[in-house]
């Protein structure tokens, strides 16, 4: 059977959920050979999380340059691979550098590229990926019509399943970085995870709008979220005025997330918010205006001040789960 | 400083966005066109750079005869000039070959010490144009920007993604994308409008990039769509006014449905 690569991503030696996700979504396509680009040291800390979930084998490209260059490195280390193991497929999460990992390696191997794939398959001999399309309005069927197929998965989409391996290991060099060609990263400002799920593996996530009126209201948001186990989301509208930061933003131009149950609070419901969010699978909504568009697409919805129904609803939640 | 910006002209997403049911590509006729907001961002971003140290700002875009469009806005905002990559054989273009028609159309513009695009489109969303386009280029790439400094030959640039901030160097010529939060767009002012009507853009066809017409579009696509179907409308469901028990009420829904 053909390797399957899969580009592994990694904080301070902990594996994200992405890569198992990943892992898993390519033991239908073959045999999981994780990939690992970073520090010296790295894949030591790795190897046997990899293995839980499938990866028969741990390529290891392992430099200071790794670390101190953005993208080029990851790029080099899957194509060199790509080159000499000739897989059946090339699988990255679609974070924002995991899509551009992969357009990098998708050219330099001369092959087509699935953009932000919900699911993959295998047919015949083919590799099928579903994309799910304008905020989840269409759903789409590819697939890579020349050379081998590089696609990057949608974090949250495929069920991360394990399935104990045992992982041989094999070390990959990395061509010299050539600093016309590549970009240095001279520092970095690590974001601080806090205690809530990370937004777009939640299964529950909580959202305000610009209707929450302040940051410090967004207590109200975040108290629901954490009744819940969930996470807390944004309207543009509400990071715009300065409410909640940045990587909270749900939308079009923020992320997409699929969560079990999702909660919009003050949040009128415009088109670009429900790209998002529309794929959730139950929708609730609390909104003072009976009008508002988000009540088009609600399964649940209450025409009130979200001052009194969410402290109440949080009120409820905990007694429940007591 | 000579900055080569790139524009897309995309469907409004105000408006209904549907794939065609012949070929399965994006219906540009069924939804308003736009500039991509994102492209306002880029074009004002090159704007700032050259007030900051001279030079000249090309808009360049890739698209139907209609992108044009696109293309006027940045030279309205105040761009110097624009080269319009138009072919109908270019139908149906993938990602790869977006971006191997974008690196031949830049390497028609002289002496560029910088590109800059957007991060992410708002209707393909492959966000991966820009580092093709730097791997085609050889040029290194300073990606989802949220500050751009230049100092000589030196650009440094903070990039934001859910890891963190981090902070990239590196040397022109280069290749920048823009995050949302990077800047707000200026409007065109009236003599921007009208100095617009005056300024060069050139058009080029696929042949005159010294591409074979027929390895772009559709059939030279190393992708290809099997099915699409748009997914039905999520329909609305219950609603109840709040008298005093709307979290109670809500409570007991989730109860309902098993998610609490
Ligand atoms: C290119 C583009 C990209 C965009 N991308 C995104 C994106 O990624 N994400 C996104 O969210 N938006 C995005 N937008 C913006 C989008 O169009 C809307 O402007 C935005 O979603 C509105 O946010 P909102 O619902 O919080 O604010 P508003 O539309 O102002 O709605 C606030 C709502 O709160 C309600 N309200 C007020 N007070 C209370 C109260 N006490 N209790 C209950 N309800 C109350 C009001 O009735 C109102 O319905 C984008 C726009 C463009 C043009
Ligand atoms: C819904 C949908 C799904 C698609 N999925 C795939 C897929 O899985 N694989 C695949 O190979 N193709 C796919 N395509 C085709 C692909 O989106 C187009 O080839 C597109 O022209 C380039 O990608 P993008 O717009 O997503 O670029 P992005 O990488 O998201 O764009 C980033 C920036 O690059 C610049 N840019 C991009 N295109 C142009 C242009 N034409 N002219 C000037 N500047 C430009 C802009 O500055 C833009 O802000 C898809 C298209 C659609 C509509």
């Amino acid at each position: 059977m053909s390797e399957v690569l899969v580009l592994v991503e990694h904080v301070d030696g902990e594996v994200k959920k992405a890569t198992f996700e990943l892992l898993s979504a390519a033991r239908r396509l073959g045999e999981p050979a994780a990939v690992v680009v970073g520090a010296v040291g790295t894949a030591s800390k790795v190897k046997d999380a990899l293995a839980r979930y499938g990866a028969t084998k741990v390529y290891v490209a392992e430099s200071d340059d790794a670390v101190n260059y953005l993208v080029t490195p990851k790029v080099d280390a899957l194509a060199t691979l790509a080159g000499r193991v000739s897989p059946a497929a090339v699988l990255i999460s679609a974070s924002l550098e995991g899509k551009e990992v992969a357009g990098r390696v998708a050219v330099r191997i001369d092959s087509g590229l699935l953009v932000d794939v919900v699911d993959v398959e295998r047919s015949g001999d083919d590799v099928v990926g579903t994309q799910s399309i304008f905020g989840g309005g269409f759903v789409v069927k590819s697939k890579v019509s020349t050379g081998t197929p590089v696609i990057t998965v949608r974090p949250g989409a495929v069920e991360a399943e394990a399935a104990e391996a045992v992982a041989t290991e094999e070390t990959v060099e990395l061509p010299a970085v050539d600093p016309a060609r590549a970009t240095r990263i001279t520092s970095r400002e690590p974001a601080v995870a806090g205690d809530r799920p990370e937004l777009t593996e939640a299964s529950v996530v909580v959202s305000g709008g610009r209707g929450v009126g302040s940051a410090e209201n967004f207590a109200v948001v975040e108290r629901l979220a954490d009744a819940l186990g969930g996470a807390v989301g944004a309207s543009r509208a509400a990071v715009d005025s300065g409410y909640y930061p940045h990587q909270f933003q749900v939308g079009q131009t923020g992320k997409t997330v699929s969560p079990q149950l999702y909660i919009a609070l003050g949040i009128s419901g415009a088109i670009q918010h429900r790209a998002g969010m529309q794929t959730a699978k139950t929708i609730v909504a609390v909104n003072k205006d009976a009008e508002a568009p988000i009540f088009e697409i609600a399964d649940f919805g209450v025409v009130g001040d979200l001052f009194q129904v969410a402290p109440q609803l949080t009120e409820e939640v905990t007694k429940r789960r007591g | 400083m000579n900055i080569v910006v790139l524009v897309k002209l995309v469907p409004d997403t105000y408006s209904e966005r549907k794939l065609s049911d012949t070929d399965h590509t994006l219906d540009r006729d069924s939804a308003d066109a736009v500039l991509d907001e994102i492209n306002e961002r880029a074009v004002e971003e090159a704007l700032q750079l050259k007030e900051a140290h001279g030079g000249e700002v090309t808009a360049l875009c890739v698209g139907p005869d209609r992108a044009v469009d696109a293309v006027r806005k940045a030279l309205q905002m105040g761009a110097d000039k624009a080269v319009h990559v138009s072919d109908a054989a270019l139908h149906g273009s993938d990602v790869i070959t977006t971006a191997k028609v974008l690196a031949k159309a830049v390497g028609t513009i002289d002496g560029v010490d910088l590109v800059i695009a957007g991060n992410e489109a708002s209707d393909g969303r492959a966000g991966a144009v820009p580092a093709i386009l730097a791997e085609l280029l050889g040029l290194p790439q300073l990606t989802h920007a949220n500050k751009v400094t230049v100092e000589g030959d030196t650009i440094t640039v903070e990039r934001a993604t859910d890891d963190g901030v981090l902070h990239l160097q590196a040397t022109l010529p280069a290749l920048v994308s823009v995050s949302e939060k990077i800047n707000e767009p200026r409007y065109p002012s009236f003599k921007g409008i009208m100095a617009a009507k005056k300024k060069p853009i050139t058009t080029l066809t696929v042949a005159d990039l010294g591409l074979d017409p027929a390895g772009v579009g559709l059939s030279g696509a190393w992708t290809a769509v099997l099915e699409a179907a748009p997914k039905p409308p999520r329909t609305a469901g219950e609603r109840v006014e709040d008298n005093g028990d709307g979290g109670t009420k809500i409570a007991e829904y989730l109860v309902g449905q098993k998610l609490i």
